[in-house]
């Protein structure tokens, strides 16, 4: 098999370009720990409600964890519980989220916080807010007719900021 | 050279078969493309849907009329075209399996857009579980499958029957007709993901003989099938830029073991990278996600090299008609006839697309753009561009050829101009979708302002811009539409080319190991279980109770 | 067959030219890859 010069000179460039990518991506994860929404924690998704943490879905400040909030969001056809979340920014923020139903998205808008929630498991993604700002929440898997009217607001506020 | 002493001329047989399978697909075009219309129109806020229609459920037809109807059919019209041209023509029996295969994907597609116009079946074309379609549109589904499953042997047994007829030739086999069963192998291999979540799991489902379904496990089995899928869209594509194009420009295959080894790269990698759909969503390790991330990166290296091979082929030609300089030999090249030009704006616009989509499978950044506008976007310039625009400069020839007819030079230029209306359409309508996604816009979503929040409404503007660039690709449908009528039964009687590139003659010679189908199908198994195999294993292990299933449209 | 040694044709074109691909396609992800780093 006869490769030309030129295609080795761009084989060897694509592939270490594709290579230096998975580098990149592979210290992000395994190094620093940025990975996506890998929960392995399942539940009975009917009887949801009577399993914490989502029988208090809401925010919650914790004491003595890496992270100083915890967002808990149930998902249902078509409805975030809470309809609203305030974090202070700069706090370190673990969202838990599941669905109570079908297939939903809990994807905030602007930001890298975007997980498929699927009944039976636990979503869960630690980020430390660091921009004020509202984030419109949305779902952005097809659950059916009301699909778009399911959102929620992530509001980030400066606790600094007199109101 | 092996691979032009075949017949020229398709059986009229064969081209009928061919050609009951291109009917379907420029319907499925024409009603596809016409929900896509729809489409836009409601997102851009300005329209309603009348007498009820749900936007689902218009998306539903979409999806899969054009993303599994028009590619379906065409492709086996196409493939059967192409193993009869350069194999020879079928035996009775492996016609009979062509049309076997034809009737049940037709039936199959009858019965599951029943159950979408019913309105019983608005799951959208990825039916993910535990939304509950009809079983009716699970058993149309199947029979789809299944059909492909036979029609796709009735090729595979002529390729085999070449390979017996000229046993100890020294002959490679045609290229075309290996390429076709490359092609076919990934799909069988592929489908028996879904094959498996559809009988064992949805059918029975919703047949109401089972409960509940492992909602992960479908979801894993269908992504198996799925990201395969869309190679077996873009590999007939890839036929047709690696073999006819070359003669249609009047050059030759660049090299014909690189051609072969970019689709056995295709056969191995497609399959076991299926995850990367999945990297948001729980139940999967992060271990085994970016292993198939890497696996993922691997698929893309034949497309690398096809880059390559296409430039070469241009350049070598275009020097040859005294084209001087760095890119003289551009300009050389036969700009108005629609069989090059309309797959070469298809090219070009694979470039963003697999650009795009090596952003997609980067593990953690899938972050910024999963279930966004810009996957809608993505995938128009790769199947919705670079694949369907090469399937219609096929039919172009392909159709006039099989019905005894010509390509007029005023058809050719019409073509051209759907070219250009489509290229036009794409760029606004893709780039918005891309520039929305990246803002947050979700896809597979119908019009809503989110109670009035800001992000939402600095979207519109691009879902306008959507629906301008929908309606001028959707005026180009109609163009094709009027092309392939005139082809099919008014244009010229007359002979149109099937052209056939032979290979160039510094190609060199192709190891015998690229046509051992025995050790790459064995590599690709392995490669499935290594990368499947752990995953499936958790996510059986350690399930949650399964998921009724809700009908909430 | 082709297969003596002959001088590789002149593809200095095609050279320039994927590798004009190679660098679109470094320019997006790293453009993609900022975003993501700036967003949290």
């Amino acid at each position: 098999m006869h490769l030309h010069k030129y295609e080795k000179y761009w084989l060897v460039f694509g592939v270490t370009t594709l290579v230096a990518f998975l580098i990149i991506l592979g210290i992000g994860a395994f190094h620093q720990g940025s990975h996506p929404n890998v929960g392995k924690k399942t539940l009975d998704y009917e009887k949801v409600k009577e399993f914490p943490p989502f029988d208090n879905p809401g925010v919650h400040k914790v004491e003595g964890k890496d992270w100083d909030y915890e967002v808990v969001v149930l998902a249902s056809a078509f409805y975030y519980n809470p309809p609203e979340i305030e974090v202070p920014l700069g706090a370190k923020v673990k969202f838990i989220a599941t669905s109570e139903d079908v297939m939903h998205g809990f994807e905030v808008a602007g930001t890298n916080i975007n997980m498929m929630l699927e009944p039976g498991y636990i979503s869960e993604y630690v980020t430390e807010v660091n921009k004020v700002g509202e984030f419109l929440i949305v779902c952005n898997e097809y659950c059916g007719t009301g699909h778009t009217m399911m959102h929620s607001m992530l509001k980030v506020v400066d606790p600094n900021e007199s109101k | 050279m092996s691979l032009n002493n075949n017949l020229t001329k398709v059986d009229h047989r064969d081209a009928k078969l061919a050609m009951a399978h291109i009917y379907v697909a420029f319907i499925a075009l024409l009603l596809g493309g016409l929900a896509g219309l729809l489409q836009v129109f409601v997102r851009s806020g300005q329209f309603t849907l009348p007498a009820g229609i749900g936007y689902y459920q218009i998306l539903t037809v979409h999806g899969v009329l054009l993303g599994l109807i028009l590619t379906t059919f065409f492709i086996y019209g196409f493939q059967i075209a192409s193993v009869s041209r350069t194999s020879g023509t079928f035996t009775a029996s492996q016609r009979r399996l062509g049309w076997i295969g034809f009737w049940l994907m037709t039936i199959g597609t009858a019965a599951a857009a029943t159950m979408v116009l019913l309105n019983k079946a608005t799951v959208l074309y990825t039916f993910y579980a535990p939304l509950k379609a009809h079983w009716i549109f699970y058993l149309g589904l199947t029979l789809v499958v299944v059909g492909s499953w036979v029609g796709g042997a009735g090729q595979i047994l002529r390729y085999a029957q070449w390979r017996k007829e000229n046993k100890g030739s020294g002959q490679r086999s045609p290229l075309l007709s290996f390429m076709v069963v490359v092609n076919n192998l990934m799909w069988f291999v592929a489908t028996l993901g879904v094959a498996v979540s559809v009988l064992f799991q949805l059918l029975p489902w919703s047949l109401g003989f089972i409960e509940r379904v492992d909602v992960a496990l479908s979801r894993t089995l269908f992504w198996y099938f799925g990201h395969a899928l869309v190679y077996f869209w873009l590999l007939p594509a890839y036929m047709i830029w690696y073999v006819v194009i070359p003669k249609v420009i009047g050059g030759k295959i660049f090299s014909d073991s690189l051609a072969r080894l970019s689709f056995m790269l295709f056969l191995i990698f497609s399959v076991p990278v299926g995850i990367h759909h999945q990297l948001t969503e729980p139940g999967i390790s992060s271990t085994w996600k970016f292993i198939q991330v890497v696996l993922t990166f691997a698929v893309i290296v034949p497309s690398l090299m096809t880059a390559f091979s296409m430039f070469s082929m241009f350049e070598l030609r275009g020097r040859e008609l005294g084209g001087k300089g760095l890119f003289g030999w551009f300009k050389k090249l036969p700009w108005k006839d629609s069989r090059f030009f309309v797959p070469f704006i298809g090219m070009v616009a694979f470039i963003p697309g697999g650009a795009g989509g090596i952003v997609n499978a980067s593990y953690q950044m899938n972050q910024l753009i999963h279930n966004t506008i810009w996957v809608t976007g993505h995938f128009h310039l790769t199947i919705a561009t670079a694949v369907v625009l090469t399937y219609f400069s096929a039919a172009f020839w392909l159709i006039p050829h099989l019905t005894g007819r010509t390509l007029t030079k005023s058809l050719n230029n019409l073509g051209n101009f759907a070219g250009i209306l489509w290229a036009t359409g794409m760029t606004i309508m893709s780039s918005a979708m891309h520039i929305a996604g990246l803002f947050g816009a979700p896809r597979r979503s119908d019009y809503s302002e989110y109670g009035g929040a800001q992000q939402a409404y600095d979207w519109i503007p691009y879902q306008i811009a959507q629906a301008v660039g929908g309606t001028i690709l959707f005026i180009a449908i109609l163009v094709i539409i009027y092309i392939v009528v005139k082809l099919a039964w008014f244009a010229p009687k007359g002979e149109e080319e099937f052209p056939v590139g032979e290979v160039h003659e510094n190609g060199g010679t192709t190891p015998a190991i690229l046509e051992n189908f025995k050790v790459w199908l064995v590599i690709l198994v392995a490669l499935i279980l290594f990368a499947y195999t752990i995953p499936i294993f958790d996510i059986i292990a350690n399930s949650p109770p399964g998921s009724k299933g809700y009908q909430l449209w | 067959m082709a297969n003596k040694k002959k001088p590789d044709e002149n593809l200095k074109g095609s050279l320039y030219a994927v590798f004009g691909v190679g660098i679109m396609i470094i320019l997006l992800w790293v453009y993609c890859f900022n975003l993501f780093i700036e967003r949290f």
